[in-house]
């Protein structure tokens, strides 16, 4: 009796641990996002998206964060725009040309795998390396490419998931019909649209928050770039600038920031898993 | 009209091709760039004299990586013992007695989770977790902390590597066959039994990989920990030092190294040490997940 009993109890145990670990991580999220909007809504104002940083902005004067956000959404327009024309043919070739089990195919999702894991400061440094061989300095352009390489596997991915899922009659059957490949894939493209979506959603949520790429490469400006050669601000970078002042006012508008990017992912990944759950209804 | 589909299709696959090669080659391109840059400060001093020296004087030319190499290990080695039992429970739970709905429920917990990026966390960390340890905990054991600490740095590091966990434990024990758990629970093992005697054991490689993987990524976080560390070039002794990671290191002197060639050729060797510590452990772990993913799915 005592052995059974034991065993039940040790069960008991063990669920009112695991229950509790998972309220936990819950709750930190929760805690996450409460201290941001605690701290960062009394900051947030109409100024703090509408202006540039003005004369006196670090010493806690007028002004807001619009060089930032105009900076961010340039710099991911380009580097997601790279990206795409790089990961979506490689996506397509890797499971519509190739043999299904082919040797090739399983080497570059194992090399993405591994890119994938690539931390964000080593992409900067890359990049930062590659600027310097091509002559230029900190600018837009430099930021852009080095936000390409971040973003590049895991759109690739993400991107590939769903490629992968796709039944093989569709391409079988737009063979039979007598299409060329590149007719083919130009259908399959559109079969798996809501799938890019998301995988660009996810990679537009990783580019926005990532600061340690464009620290090296995009530079920071209080002006809004005009050219690939200016150097560009951008929202992780002033949220990280602005909390290292000294003054009240200014770290409570990097809490602002905070929360004016946080608002951001909370969209970007909310509107992929809608994406994703249409596409396929359940992953975990 | 024949032959310009023909066209088109042979270019497409051509230009696919190149894009194919060209990605396939970016890992070796990274990893050789940043090589060649770290490559005069090797040959100034030798690796063993870079890797095991403390003293860090750029402007005496003295590039000591102990303490950044130390201190990433401390700030991860901490992360991961806190992460592991939390995201360990949950994807048991999850996995085993989570209704559907609780699980639906989660997701977007762990999604938000890895979405939030670095420096929100960094934010959070050094509004709470850091006051936290100062005022509250550090208290207890030593004299005096700023709270910017090794052991915050491990909190907020642990957080952050949460979601990775969570899924990849959650795909190492999906990937275990159901007629193994099922045999188990109709011979009358409890469901905790089912876990210990043969879920846990039969998935202990994947756990490892699981960790690896966690572990390199917390090797690579740079804005949260540059945040949270208090970045002091020292070995730490205790969990209540400043520590300063060798990404965080990267990542503050990126203005300064301009001035020196020798100064940016340690700080990339730096960026190479990290890439290449990552690439190596990634791969192990990768491998063994797709392994596993194999052996069930035949």
């Amino acid at each position: 009796m005592a052995i059974k009993n034991l065993k039940y109890q040790e069960e008991k145990i063990f669920k009112i641990l695991m229950i509790l670990s998972a309220i936990s991580i819950m709750s930190i999220l929760f805690h996450i996002i409460g201290t941001i909007l605690y701290k960062g809504l009394p900051g947030l104002s109409w100024d703090m998206v509408t202006k540039l940083p003005g004369g006196g902005f670090y010493l806690g004067k007028e002004g807001g964060v619009l060089n930032a956000i105009v900076g961010s959404v340039y710099l991911i327009i380009g580097s997601l725009t790279i990206s795409l024309f790089l990961s979506v043919p490689l996506v397509l070739y890797i499971n519509f040309y190739l043999p299904v089990k082919s040797v090739f195919t399983s080497i570059i999702r194992f090399s993405f795998d591994i890119l994938f894991g690539v931390p964000s400061i080593v992409y900067g440094a890359f990049g930062f390396a590659l600027m310097m061989f091509l002559g230029i300095r900190a600018s837009l352009m430099g930021g852009i490419i080095a936000v390409a390489f971040l973003i590049m596997p895991i759109m690739m991915r993400s991107f590939d998931e769903v490629a992968r899922l796709l039944p093989r009659d569709l391409p079988d059957a737009l063979l039979s019909l007598g299409a060329t490949k590149y007719e083919m894939i130009k259908v399959i493209l559109r079969q798996l649209m809501p799938g890019l979506v998301t995988a660009i959603l996810l990679a537009v949520g990783r580019g926005i928050g990532d600061a340690a790429t464009v620290l090296f490469t995009a530079g920071y400006t209080d002006n809004i770039p005009v050219s690939l050669n200016q150097p560009a601000a951008t929202l992780p970078l002033s949220i990280f600038f602005q909390l290292g002042s000294p003054v009240e006012e200014v770290q409570n508008r990097a809490y602002a920031s905070a929360l004016i990017l946080t608002g951001i992912i909370l969209v970007l990944s909310f509107s992929a898993r809608y994406f994703s759950s249409k596409y396929s209804k359940n992953k975990i | 009209m024949r032959y310009i589909r023909l066209v088109k299709d042979k270019s497409a696959r051509q230009i696919m091709l190149g894009i194919a090669i060209f990605s396939l080659l970016l890992l070796l391109v990274i990893g050789l760039s940043l090589f060649l840059k770290a490559l005069p400060i090797v040959k100034e001093k030798s690796l063993w004299v870079l890797l095991t020296s403390g003293n860090w004087k750029p402007f005496k030319g003295e590039f000591g990586f102990l303490p950044y190499i130390l201190s990433t290990l401390y700030v991860s080695i901490l992360a991961i013992i806190i992460a592991l039992p939390l995201s360990m429970l949950t994807s048991i739970y999850l996995c085993t007695y989570a209704s559907k709905s609780i699980r639906r429920i989660f997701e977007p917990v762990i999604d938000l989770l890895s979405g939030i990026p670095p420096v929100i966390y960094g934010v959070w960390g050094s509004l709470t977790i850091v006051p936290l340890i100062a005022d509250k905990i550090a208290p207890h054991f030593v004299e005096f902390s700023s709270g910017y600490t090794v052991l915050a740095g491990g909190v907020v590091l642990a957080i952050m590597i949460l979601p990775l966990l969570v899924s990849v434990l959650l795909e190492v024990f999906r990937a275990l066959p159901k007629e193994m758990t099922e045999a188990s629970l109709s011979m009358g093992a409890t469901k905790w039994q089912t876990v210990k005697k043969v879920m846990l054991r039969r998935s202990v490689s994947g756990i490892i990989a699981a960790i690896v993987l966690s572990v390199s990524r917390a090797f690579g976080e740079t804005i949260a920990v540059l945040m949270v560390c208090g970045n002091i070039p020292l070995v730490p002794h205790s969990l209540f030092d400043a520590c300063y990671p060798l990404p965080a290191l990267i990542a503050n002197n990126y203005g300064e190294m301009l001035s020196m060639p020798s100064y940016e050729s340690a700080l990339m060797l730096g960026a190479f040490l990290l890439f290449i510590i990552i690439v190596i452990f990634n791969g192990i772990s990768r491998l063994t997940l797709n392994q596993i993913e194999k052996r069930y799915s035949l």
